[in-house]
């Protein structure tokens, strides 16, 4: 029985992919191509390295533009965290900026950087800079008080404060903030390349699209989708292992 | 104290634009002097950008609700049978993390470049906040109360809405907020490729053009929709879960 329940997550979408191959396979249009086709597509976008250089380009650009929205919105949010002032006074600022959407500053990126790799992490910086500030924030309110009355008895200065005290205390936190960074990251990455820059796998999905290859455009779709997966469920892995290391409930 | 703290630090950062776009510190092409920024935004609501911004709201509220129903219902149909859940749950999770603008070129394939297939996309994208909040909040019903509910020979109907919605409740709202987000998100994107009218089509003819303000005002208009949008549901949240606290 052990190895039905294995296979239990498999049934559904075998059977989908079952139907379609039956219906996609009588009627071929210019919209949509059964499974094999799409597999036997991809199978050549792996050989000709198109896959690998598009995805290497998506992902390139999402972990550059989180690398910068964590730098920011960590050290921001724990200057945040630790001073109620500081954080009273930039909360009106914070509010009227956190809600642009992120996609409103693509033609933005586009007038200032032109099309490439910088406009991309631009807008993915954007993206994942404000829940990685708050949740920074929210991170260093819940340290434990007598840890930084331990920081105090000790004298250390707030540079000392910070970084020996408080950023310890709050980094299986930060890997949680740092998960949910790594989704939108993605998801914005894929959206600015659908949208504008001529790169990466959105792009691919774009042109295969354009020059009826439904095929081809499939493929990426699928692949999206099993990057997309990968990436988030590495991230969760990470951020539990974090968690059992540092002693906290996952 | 704090409140005007919190408006003087705002009012800087307007001066530092000011400072910036007067000063020359970055290229006006890039960056337009906040008087410029409202005079477009000023002259773009008594004319076209209007209609832009209803458009683009419409379109948002129209796929989140639909989002929302249909979200609700499928949610409610999975979560309330275990072994759906089981052999579903599965697959929806895989597809939670596709991002809903990767569903563009399918559906531009199938529906062509129309305001339905806008609309399509955008239910669709912001349909797996809800559904799945709703999947998990049905089985997350305390079995205590399953337990009273089988005793009280409650139908499945009467199960779904005496128990299992306002359980899941909670889990909906916050769904639902995020949902909204996706909607608006999509909704731009949609504009920008598939050229229907709305702001994200506006900002970007603007962008083409090297017509700064007008995209500065655009942009400011989609920030406005997404706060005041944010700012009416976590009310409406709060009133609706007051039975919550005690």
């Amino acid at each position: 029985m052990r190895w039905l329940e294995r296979l239990r997550p498999w049934v559904f979408p075998a059977v989908l992919l079952a139907i379609a191959e039956v219906v996609l396979r009588q009627r071929a249009s210019d919209a949509l191509a059964p499974p094999s086709a799409a597999l036997k597509s991809f199978v050549g976008l792996v050989a000709d390295g198109s896959l690998l250089q598009a995805t290497a380009f998506t992902l390139g650009s999402a972990a550059l533009g989180l690398l910068v929205a964590t730098l920011l919105g960590v050290s921001i949010g724990v200057l945040l965290g630790l001073s109620r002032r500081a954080a009273a006074w930039s909360e009106l600022s914070v509010e009227m900026l956190r809600p642009v959407p992120s996609v409103a500053l693509i033609p933005l990126a586009m007038l200032v950087f032109g099309f490439g790799l910088r406009m991309e992490v631009a807008v993915v910086a954007f993206a994942a800079f404000w829940p990685m500030l708050l949740l920074t924030q929210a991170a260093v309110r819940q340290v434990d008080p007598r840890l930084l009355e331990v920081s105090r008895v000790l004298e250390l200065g707030p540079w000392d404060r910070a970084l020996k005290i408080v950023l310890p205390a709050c980094v299986p936190r930060l890997f949680v903030a740092l998960r949910l960074g790594v989704a939108i990251a993605l998801v914005v990455a894929v959206t600015v390349e659908i949208a504008a820059n001529p790169n990466g796998m959105g792009y691919a999905m774009m042109i295969a699209q354009q020059s009826l290859d439904p095929a081809q455009m499939l493929a990426w779709l699928g692949w999206i989708g099993v990057v997309g997966f990968a990436v988030n469920a590495g991230a969760l892995a990470l951020q539990q292992r974090v968690a059992r290391r540092m002693g906290a409930a996952p | 104290m704090n409140r005007l703290g919190s408006v003087v630090v705002f009012g800087l950062l307007l001066g530092l634009w000011w400072v910036a776009s007067h000063g020359g510190w970055i290229s006006k092409v890039f960056l337009p002097t906040p008087e410029a920024t409202w005079a477009s935004l000023e002259e773009g609501l008594r004319g076209d950008l209007a209609g832009f911004t209803l458009a683009t709201t419409g379109r948002m509220l129209q796929g989140w609700l639909l989002a929302s129903l249909v979200g609700v219902a499928l949610g409610a149909l999975i979560g309330i049978s275990p072994a759906a859940r089981a052999w579903l749950l599965p697959t929806l999770e895989f597809v939670r993390p596709l991002p809903a603008s990767a569903l563009l070129p399918l559906a531009i394939a199938l529906l062509g470049l129309s305001a339905g297939m806008v609309l399509a996309v955008v239910a669709f994208g912001a349909m797996w906040p809800v559904l799945l909040a709703t999947v998990h909040g049905f089985a997350a019903v305390d079995p205590r109360l399953q337990e009273v509910s089988r005793c009280l020979q409650l139908s499945r109907t009467a199960f779904v809405f005496k128990l299992g919605l306002p359980n899941a409740l909670p889990d909906i709202l916050a769904g639902m907020r995020l949902s909204l987000t996706v909607s608006l998100i999509v909704s731009v994107v949609g504009e920008m490729i598939a050229s229907q009218p709305g702001l994200g089509q506006a900002i970007l003819l603007a962008a083409r053009a090297f017509r700064a303000s007008e995209l500065f005002a655009g942009i400011v208009l989609l920030g406005l929709i997404g706060f005041l949008s944010n700012t009416l549901l976590s009310f409406t949240e709060r009133r609706l879960l007051r039975w919550q606290s005690p």
